[in-house]
């Protein structure tokens, strides 16, 4: 275990090449579940309540997406933006607006499907309360978005995660270019494969407590808010 | 702004609902201004569908439901309390302001109407309390509150004291009254004949979907018309 005193010495001295790393990586994940939140989200809510032919399809079909693999979504988000590609002309592949995008496939699924669900447990219950006080389609979605928030945090999380842990995906549409699309995981990846165990166990510590971490606030603001709110 | 247009008269004219090959409604009424009526008559008689049906919340299958003569007219001078009602998870001054904003009630009123709300139920100490945490009694009584909060020219209350206490039975009956003498129309169901004789200008006994009796309330319990109505005053089981 040569390795843990320097990585350890890294972390603590706030080494900038590994500071560089952590923030990118953080932009890029909490970038792709922002994106990911505000299409899920209502995309989710919007099929808790409807009712049309082949819903359950679109169902099963959201719910098997949230186990897209990474390295098919960067592989369909490459052939997108590559030159010769639809999107080509916009010269995005190997940026960090390209791993957004490719976080943003991968994390929109988990979003819509976990709202779809918790929506749909709440819409039974609040269904007939909001008809009877003349709610209309997009005041029922806000009010049941609003009321569930507290469950659909967790969904949240779990978009984060997805996006934080993955390296698949941002590894084919970021190219890991080392100051510019290079994230913890790439980094990690890459370190690992080339022996250079420091930065990698360095990293891998930074990304376990930034997991954690944001885990823990998360749940400590959902807990504060349902003192507050019920 | 709402229509100024009354939801009086509410008339049920040859209404029927269905269920499958069941029919769980069949009613020919007209609701008007007045004292409460009270809906009795056992389980599955038809008193929550009539309800439902009153409100607008379930079509009816045959035959019209009218509020002040236009049919479907949007439910906004009427107003429900379920037996088992929906609190959201806001303040239960939240939810107030929620049924004020559904109203179309202008944002600068709804302080001074939450706080004449709150009031009127006795439920000014717990404003800021979510309303999630309240109490059985608690809830039923803000429910009222929020179901006055559109002004409504008729109130329906399906069972509202079903699983309270005497005190808290108490209070919601006490509400009902002092609404219903600020010239709002209480259609109520209920399962207490105590409840009934307190509360009730008129009476309409169901059964099977249908209307047995309708009688003022001192009619019906001096000198029920139907065997039905008789066995029920006195306690049999209509099945």
């Amino acid at each position: 275990m040569s390795g843990d005193p320097s990585a350890l010495q890294l972390v603590l001295t706030g080494d900038p090449v590994l500071f560089a790393i952590v923030r990118l990586s953080l932009l890029v994940s909490l970038t792709a579940v922002l994106l990911a939140t505000l299409i899920g989200v209502p995309a989710g809510a919007a099929l808790a309540l409807t009712r049309f032919r082949g819903r359950e399809a679109v169902i099963v079909v959201l719910n098997a997406a949230m186990g897209l693999p990474p390295v098919v979504v960067g592989l369909a988000v490459f052939l997108l933006l590559s030159r010769s590609g639809p999107l080509g002309s916009f010269g995005l592949l190997f940026t960090p607006t390209a791993m957004v995008i490719a976080q943003t496939v991968l994390v929109t699924p988990i979003l819509a499907a976990l709202a779809r669900q918790t929506i749909e447990d709440y819409w039974v219950e609040y269904r007939e309360e909001l008809a009877a006080m003349d709610i209309g389609p997009a005041g029922r979605i806000a009010t049941l978005v609003w009321d569930a928030r507290f469950s659909l945090v967790t969904a949240l999380l779990a978009g984060f995660g997805r996006a934080a842990a993955e390296v698949g995906a941002i590894i084919v549409v970021g190219g890991n270019i080392e100051g510019f699309t290079r994230t913890m995981t790439t980094a990690i990846a890459l370190e690992t494969s080339k022996g250079d165990l420091p930065l990698a166990v360095g990293l891998g510590i930074v990304l376990l407590a930034i997991v954690v971490a944001i885990n823990a606030l998360a749940w400590g603001a959902r807990r504060a808010g349902e003192r507050l709110a019920g | 702004m709402r229509a100024p247009a009354s939801d009086l008269p509410l008339t049920f004219a040859d209404a029927k609902v269905r269920a499958g090959q069941t029919t769980i409604l069949d009613v020919d009424l007209t609701f008007n201004a007045g004292p409460p009526t009270l809906l009795i008559g056992p389980n599955g008689s038809g008193k929550t569908t009539l309800l439902r049906a009153a409100m607008g919340l379930i079509p009816v299958d045959a035959g019209r439901v009218t509020w002040g003569g236009r049919d479907a007219a949007p439910p906004e001078r009427r107003a429900i309390v379920f037996q088992r009602p929906v609190m959201l998870r806001r303040s239960a001054a939240g939810n107030l302001r929620y049924a004020l904003a559904a109203a179309d009630i202008p944002r600068a009123q709804h302080a001074a109407r939450v706080a004449e709300l709150l009031a009127l139920v006795g439920l000014e100490p717990l404003a800021a309390r979510p309303a999630r945490r309240l109490s059985g009694g608690e809830q039923q009584r803000l429910a009222l509150a929020r179901a006055l909060a559109r002004n409504p020219d008729l109130l329906f209350l399906d069972e509202p004291t079903a699983s309270l206490d005497p005190a808290a039975t108490k209070q919601i009956e006490d509400i009902v009254a002092a609404v219903a003498a600020r010239g709002v129309k209480v259609v109520m169901s209920t399962h207490d004949l105590g409840q009934a004789r307190r509360l009730a200008g008129e009476i309409i006994l169901m059964h099977r979907g249908r209307i047995i009796e309708r009688a003022t309330a001192q009619d019906f319990f001096a000198a029920p018309k139907t065997k039905e109505a008789h066995r029920f005053i006195a306690g049999e089981l209509l099945v």
